[in-house]
């Protein structure tokens, strides 16, 4: 071989180190602390979910229980512990059914295309002429407040965004010439899809998952706050913020605390994508004005 | 361009045709119907049968649909079923307030995220853009209840600056409503604010990597012209459809707000007519938001196309 | 000391995206005189264009200055503060980019960009400025020098846009311009007034250049002295005249040798018509949505021949290879292969049929895919049409890989670890796999250097003496496909208007278009720009542009010796002349050109 200027890529290194910046660790922490509480609860809470425990409603920190009661002198860090369960668990599967609408349609319309992609990109449009809060409120109108409807409803709701995620991810992959490659070879849509496409979208629809899983639990905290959500007495810490806003008067801190537990958990999700989204935005020509 | 413009209304006329579809299907088709919700559990066979047919609700769902649809452009948007007050009257009184929040919130943070937006991607990589970054990622992420009890608890509660109710009378003077508005307005405008910021600035970032920017660069212009001139020009079409998603992004905000500090508003309308299962309510709620959504997003897009010199010029 | 512009021992550093900063340009020195044009030439990656922009203390993001001296009017810039520094950007210094459709900013008026640096350096007032906008406008030769600058980037075509990107980096009068490979993006028959007009604007105005290029017959034209650059290190430097003709480097003669010399000057295969017809494209009519690319075409591929089809971007040479492949349906007409007629969607193609006419594409970049081994990217068509399994599949996928040239053991990478020639010999290699009749290449060498492009056409090469396989070559570059292919079919605009054996096609009488392109491939001898510049063809071809679905023959409006009457209204004759050769044309066969 007579390549003499043609030069070889260094082996890109990945895997050379996740190269952990400290944002995400304390995220990665906060997270798995969670996963840790949600696991094991049941074993770890002092009290039961919904057991009362002391005739003062509202108590302060340390009394009572200790981060204090609710407005029905129920301890509070028992029904945190229980809802950390109620809360991540809703939170998940509502994603993975928005995933499995979004996905499934978004990879189908941008491989079909045609009229199948023209008819649901259509649909989706409507849904999404929407706030999603609003679609949801009318559904839960129409159906009623159970756990079905709200995993439904949010799933499907959430799905909106996956569908185009993906139905993009599936374009622009889908025109690649090493596609293009394989369908002149003569190859299947579903081989295209699951050994052509597919490994190529993991990264994105990693961090989309990320995503749609902080905003579900979110939206499905708004829908308890808003007392359209779980519905008593379960513990869910959207529900609990919802149940004792009224002692913010009285100084308790029994709302805020979920309120809190609420943030900690999506701010940490938000960061852990962001960090495995490594959007290190390079430099730019502004930057180099200055050098 | 205003071939494309009159599509582009077409479209959105299509859009809002299809959301009362939606609506009308999601409140109308199942489980039971309106006469099951009024008559609730007290209800017997006859009764259930006799306010059928005074509400019309034997004929078949598309003319029911169409009347429906005929009564919402009348301006008829029906009677509730909880006060049984016509929706319309209903509405009005609370209109006001909700619109009044969401146009002092959007005066606030619209400039002000493009602001620091623009700013951020000027320092670009710098520390105030760093911190920008850091503090709107965590800030998206925060639900807007939070927000507004933390602000409530702070400023409402222990410091007692402002009010924790956001009623307002017709008698308030300036000082009072500010006391009255301030929290919520505050909450709603954090509620969009990040979002907007960030990505005014990722789509500013994103004109930076083409050609024509570091053709500007090498020819000595100072930053600030760069991003004004040179940028903002070719980023304007994505900030404008980034302000119409959040502005209509509000709503949801504002039905947190408004339970918050018990602003007397359309969406806790909205919301106690879900609670009570009041179909017209819902229905009408849901349209008078979904074609204010519809309607920004539009102003969005033709405004986009207006700013484009392709569309405006063509070859 | 008449110097511009000195550089001294300059150290350039860059990072990629996550990594650490690694040496790209190692202690580089060089000056430029007042008046005159230096060079640099290299292959992708030799840093060239880095160091140009270093020239006006500048690194692109990713890059940094790391060190040594840049010497501007007598001071040295890099001791001076960045803002200092960016002052004299746009004013003492200024840049022509390799695209200028791309460093336009399409939301601004051509005029306000091309006066906006003079005006903010303070050399005078709007008016004034757009006055002598106007004169240089003149002096480019830009068709409508007074209402130009009115129109926005998109309005205008390419060849004016760099052009107008000329004026724009003149506008502020300079006393160095950097040029960085500013005809690269060019057709060849654009290139030329575009060539010209840079030229005549950098010798009239009397400022130093520094044009960056990789086309060492463009240096040819234009550059008084040339600096070869390897992997960011000076190689050689000399007179134009002595790096052309007597090079000392030995990494410069490689470079040398690998130029082809004009298409006429080829020793051209000679074409064996007995062979039988492997792909036959009959009148085929193809497009997208409204848009119609190809219309009434016919080619045939005879077993174990080469095919060259010619013509510049847009003329529809990547749609044929994509109509024979069954990948862009067509709309009228049809395809046989291998005597039997295909179906026009490769959905309803049997695999044998598949198997028989393989592509390869462009960029092999793009058409490898990233997350599969080299052994799963050439198994499978191992097994998809073969089926081939286990040890007998790892074995052929060996042998593959030995067939174009590359060891065994790269069958366990990643295509992101192969360089771009090694991932272009994987490409062919994947089409070898099906074991084929044909081949379609589509511009497979376009995206490499010419060393590297020289080693892949020899492969090809080797490989039609071995195999026995058909090439169908696609190509923009005349002097590849006239030392490759047995026959040549030249196209325009979607039509066929010449084809034959490749030495009658290279060798008169010409199709007017054939004659244009043929003479528009620059030569390394100097002074031919100003020799085919002012020929009447020339003129003629810089005064239209490419039109789409004419109705009469679309390079009338190009052509200077088009019949004004007939040409542009009716669709011309297919002209059969001795040799097989076939022109489309109204002039009949004594008056077409014999030079």
């Amino acid at each position: 071989m007579s390549e003499t200027s043609d030069t070889v890529v260094p082996r890109a290194s990945v895997f050379a180190g996740l190269r952990l910046t400290w944002t995400a660790m304390i995220a990665g922490s906060i997270l798995l602390f969670w996963l840790v509480l949600a696991l094991f609860g049941p074993w770890i809470a002092p009290h039961g979910e919904a057991e009362i425990i002391s005739g003062q409603t509202f108590a302060p920190l340390g009394e009572g229980g200790l981060l204090g009661t609710d407005k029905l002198g129920r301890d509070v860090l028992s029904r945190l512990i229980y809802g950390v369960r109620t809360t991540l668990l809703l939170a998940l599967v509502t994603t993975v059914v928005s995933f499995a609408f979004g996905v499934t349609l978004g990879f189908a319309a941008a491989i079909l295309k045609g009229w199948f992609d023209i008819v649901v990109s259509r649909i989706v449009e409507a849904f999404m002429a929407f706030p999603s809060t609003l679609l949801a409120l009318v559904i839960i109108g129409a159906f009623g407040t159970s756990i079905t409807v709200l995993v439904l409803t949010v799933g499907l709701v959430l799905s909106t965004s996956v569908f185009r995620v993906s139905r993009a991810l599936g374009y622009d992959i889908g025109v690649m010439d090493f596609v293009e490659a394989a369908r002149a070879r003569g190859e299947g849509t579903w081989w295209i899809l699951t050994r052509e496409i597919l490994p190529n979208c993991m990264a994105p629809l990693i961090a989309e998952f990320g995503l749609r899983f902080t905003f579900s639990i979110l939206f499905l905290s708004g829908l308890s706050f808003l007392g359209l959500g779980i519905q008593e007495p379960a513990a869910d810490w959207g529900l609990m913020v919802q149940e004792n806003v009224g002692g913010l008067f009285l100084g308790s801190s029994a709302a805020l605390i979920p309120a809190a537990c609420i943030a900690s958990l999506t701010v940490s999700m938000n960061l852990l994508v962001d960090w495995f989204q490594q959007r290190q935005q390079g430099e730019t020509v502004l930057e180099k004005i200055d050098q | 361009m205003l071939r494309i413009i009159s599509t582009r209304l077409a479209q959105g006329l299509l859009t809002l045709l299809l959301a009362s579809i939606i609506i009308f299907s999601a409140t109308e088709i199942l489980p039971g119907d309106v006469a099951e919700a009024i008559l609730g559990q007290s209800r017997t066979e006859e009764a259930l049968a006799a306010l059928r047919e005074e509400m019309g609700l034997n004929r078949p769902a598309i003319v029911r649909y169409f009347d429906w649809l005929g009564g919402m452009v009348q301006g008829d948007l029906g009677t509730s079923l909880a006060t049984k007050r016509p929706v319309a009257d209903m509405i009005e009184n609370r209109m006001w307030n909700t619109l009044r929040l969401a146009l002092l919130a959007a005066a606030i943070s619209v400039p002000l995220s493009v602001a620091l937006g623009l700013w951020s991607a000027m320092r670009a990589g710098g520390r105030v853009d760093k911190t920008l970054a850091m503090t709107t990622l965590a800030l998206i992420a925060v639900p807007e209840f939070f927000i507004g009890l933390i602000l409530m608890k702070v400023f409402a509660v222990e410091l007692r600056w402002f009010s924790a109710t956001a009623n307002t009378r017709p008698y308030f003077d300036f000082s009072e409503n500010f006391r009255a508005l301030a929290l919520p307005v505050a909450t709603l405008s954090f509620a969009v604010l990040a979002h907007m910021m960030r990505m005014t600035r990722s789509s500013v970032i994103n004109i930076f990597t083409s050609p024509y920017m570091e053709m500007a660069a090498l020819k000595g212009l100072p930053k600030r012209r760069l991003v004004v001139r040179h940028a903002l020009p070719n980023a304007l079409s994505p900030i404008l459809t980034v302000i119409a998603l959040n502005l209509s992004y509000m709503v949801s905000g504002v039905i947190i707000v408004e339970t918050i500090f018990g602003v007397p508003g359309l969406t806790r309308l909205l919301v106690d007519g879900v609670t009570l299962r009041d179909i017209p309510l819902i229905q009408a709620c849901a349209m008078i938001f979904g074609a204010v959504y519809i309607l920004l997003n539009l102003l969005a897009d033709i405004l986009s196309i207006m700013a484009n010199p392709r569309l405006r010029y063509p070859k | 000391m008449n110097d511009i512009i000195t550089i001294k021992n300059l150290k350039i550093e860059g990072r990629p995206p996550g990594g650490e900063y690694v040496s790209i340009v190692k202690d580089l020195s060089l000056n430029v005189r007042k008046g005159e044009v230096l060079a640099l030439i290299g292959e992708s990656g030799s840093g060239k264009s880095t160091i140009s922009l270093a020239a006006m203390g500048f690194a692109r993001p990713g890059c940094r200055i790391a060190g040594g001296e840049v010497w501007l009017n007598g001071r040295n810039i890099m001791a001076l503060s960045p803002r200092e520094r960016h002052a004299l950007r746009g004013d003492e210094v200024s840049y022509v980019a390799q695209s200028a459709a791309a460093s336009f900013n399409p939301a601004l008026r051509i005029g306000k960009q091309v006066i906006e640096a003079p005006l903010w350096h303070g050399v005078g007032d709007a008016a004034a400025l757009t006055a002598t906008t106007v004169e240089l406008y003149r002096k480019l030769d830009l068709p409508n020098p007074e209402t130009v600058g009115q129109k926005f980037p998109h309005q205008v075509s390419g060849g004016q846009l760099q052009r107008l990107m000329a004026a724009m980096a003149m506008s502020c009068g300079p006393d160095l311009l950097i040029l960085d490979e500013p005809t690269t993006a060019l057709d060849v028959t654009t290139q030329i007034e575009v060539l010209k007009a840079f030229k005549d604007i950098i010798r009239d105005q009397g400022t130093a250049a520094i044009y960056v290029t990789h086309d060492l017959a463009v240096v040819a034209q234009v550059a008084d002295r040339i600096l070869v650059l390897k992997n960011g290190e000076m190689v050689e430097e000399g007179s134009t005249d002595q790096i052309l003709h007597n090079p000392q480097h030995e990494y410069t003669r490689t470079l040398m040798a690998a130029v082809r010399p004009a298409p006429h000057l080829v020793d051209h295969v000679r074409a064996s018509a007995a062979q039988a017809t492997v792909v036959s494209v009959r009148n085929v009519t193809a497009g997208y949505g409204a848009l119609t690319i190809l219309s009434d075409v016919s080619v045939d591929v005879r077993a174990a021949s080469v095919v060259g089809v010619i013509g510049e971007s847009g003329c529809g040479k990547s749609t044929l290879a994509r109509v024979v492949a069954g990948l862009t349906p067509l709309r009228a007409g049809k395809i046989m292969l291998d005597g039997q007629v295909a179906a026009p969607n490769l959905n309803d193609r049997p695999r044998a049929a598949l198997k028989d006419c393989q592509i390869v594409f462009q960029m092999a970049d793009t058409a490898l895919n990233p997350r599969q081994r080299i052994n799963d990217i050439l198994g499978r068509p191992l097994e998809f049409y073969q089926g081939l399994k286990g040890s007998a599949r790892a074995d052929r996928v060996g042998d593959l890989l030995e067939l174009v040239d590359l060891p065994r053991n790269f069958a366990s990478r990643y295509p992101g670890e192969l360089s771009g020639g090694q991932k272009q010999r994987i490409n062919l290699a994947r089409a070898l796999a099906a074991d084929p009749k044909v081949i379609l290449c589509d511009e497979v060498t376009s995206a490499l250097d010419t060393v590297v492009a020289a080693g892949v056409i020899e492969l090809l090469k080797s490989l039609k003496d071995k195999l026995g396989v058909a090439y169908m070559f696609i190509s923009h570059d005349l002097s590849t496909v006239a030392s490759f292919a047995d026959e040549v079919v030249v196209l325009y605009a979607g039509r066929v208007v010449e084809q034959g054996p490749s030495k009658a096609v290279f060798s008169p009488p010409f199709h007017p278009y054939t004659k244009l392109l043929l003479s528009s491939v620059p030569e390394m001898r100097q002074g031919w720009l100003e020799g085919v510049a002012d020929t009447s063809e020339a003129k003629a071809a810089s005064a239209g542009s490419v039109v789409i679905g004419a109705k009469g023959c679309p390079f009338s409006n190009r052509c200077a010796l088009a019949i004004v009457g007939t040409c542009e209204k009716t669709a011309p004759p297919i002209r059969e002349l001795p040799g097989r050769l076939q022109i489309a044309c109204h002039l009949p066969a004594a008056q077409l050109p014999l030079t």
